[in-house]
């Protein structure tokens, strides 16, 4: 293997383990937001459904 | 990467929900506590309050008293929310950075179609006093919807070949066609009149802050990643 084609090679590597990384980042972020938006917006909890009455009704959740 | 999105998630979501706080107070929450109004005197006239299809806060829990608990208990409702849903913008921005405002609007709007127009479409907002279809059917459809407009609108956006942005238009179609979960004879306590004004205002206060997060996800995404003094250009958006 020619060095060009090597470094060409390690980039690519790079390249891609970075990308995944950021993948799984953004799905990480975007699961905690998930959670968040469960307990505001989906629990049964009468309390938490109570709290978050006028957000769920103004957010356009299924509430009753 | 992930302080930066938990700091642009928790910014933008600061300020769309203060957007969000201020229009419900002003206009939202007083259409729900004038419904409420109906419920109760429906609740007075009926032994069974089930049967109206209302519900009692007192009888389930701890409920914020009308006033100012009720204003506080909800503007942190909204903060969550906002927080939540800018995590979920932030994640999904990172994957594709707007290197434009006008980009940022589009991913605010696109928010705005996945989460409120999408699932409103099929079950659209509701006041107190409105009969409604079992909760977790209805739930489970509003959550499905907003993941098959979510794949739908991003294979019709980013997708490389026309197959798969057909199939992103046949996702946004499919649970339309499948049908949200709905009463035979569903009633109404409220007035028609009003419920078309909670439905107007509603989708004006969503969509005002669904713009705010996308462009407020959008500069703080950018400042975020902007290279400072010591970063190289390559560790942009890493």
């Amino acid at each position: 293997m020619s060095t060009l084609q090597s470094v060409s090679s390690t980039t690519t590597t790079v390249s891609s383990a970075r990308s995944g990384r950021r993948v799984l980042n953004a799905c990480c972020v975007v699961s905690l937001g998930a959670v968040l938006l469960y307990f505001a917006g989906f629990s049964s909890l009468p309390a938490l459904h109570n709290a978050a009455h006028d957000t769920r009704h103004t957010a356009a959740f299924p509430c009753h | 990467m992930i302080k930066r999105m938990l700091q642009t998630a928790g910014f933008a979501g600061m300020g769309a929900a203060l957007v969000l706080t201020l229009i419900q107070a002003i206009w939202v929450s007083p259409l729900i506590l004038q419904a409420e109004t109906y419920e109760q005197a429906a609740s007075a006239g009926l032994s069974d309050a089930h049967e109206a299809g209302e519900h009692h806060h007192e009888d389930d829990g701890w409920a914020p008293e009308n006033g100012w608990q009720r204003v506080t208990s909800s503007a942190a409702a909204n903060l969550v929310v906002g927080v939540a849903f800018g995590l979920v913008l932030a994640g999904a921005i990172s994957l594709r950075p707007p290197r434009k405002l006008s980009i940022g609007l589009l991913w605010g709007l696109a928010g705005y179609a996945v989460f409120v127009l999408a699932p409103s479409a099929g079950l659209p907002p509701e006041l107190p006093g409105t009969q409604a279809a079992d909760l977790h059917a209805r739930q489970l459809w509003w959550v499905g919807t907003a993941i098959a407009t979510a794949i739908g609108l991003a294979l019709i956006a980013f997708a490389p070949k026309t197959w798969l942005k057909v199939a992103g238009v046949v996702l946004l179609a499919v649970p339309h066609l499948i049908g949200s979960p709905q009463l035979a004879s569903p009633e109404m306590l409220a007035p028609a009149a009003l419920h078309h004004e909670f439905v107007i205002a509603t989708l004006l206060a969503d969509a005002s802050f669904w713009v705010t997060l996308g462009l407020l996800c959008t500069v703080l995404s950018r400042r975020a990643a902007a290279p400072g003094p010591f970063t190289s250009p390559q560790q942009e958006y890493a």
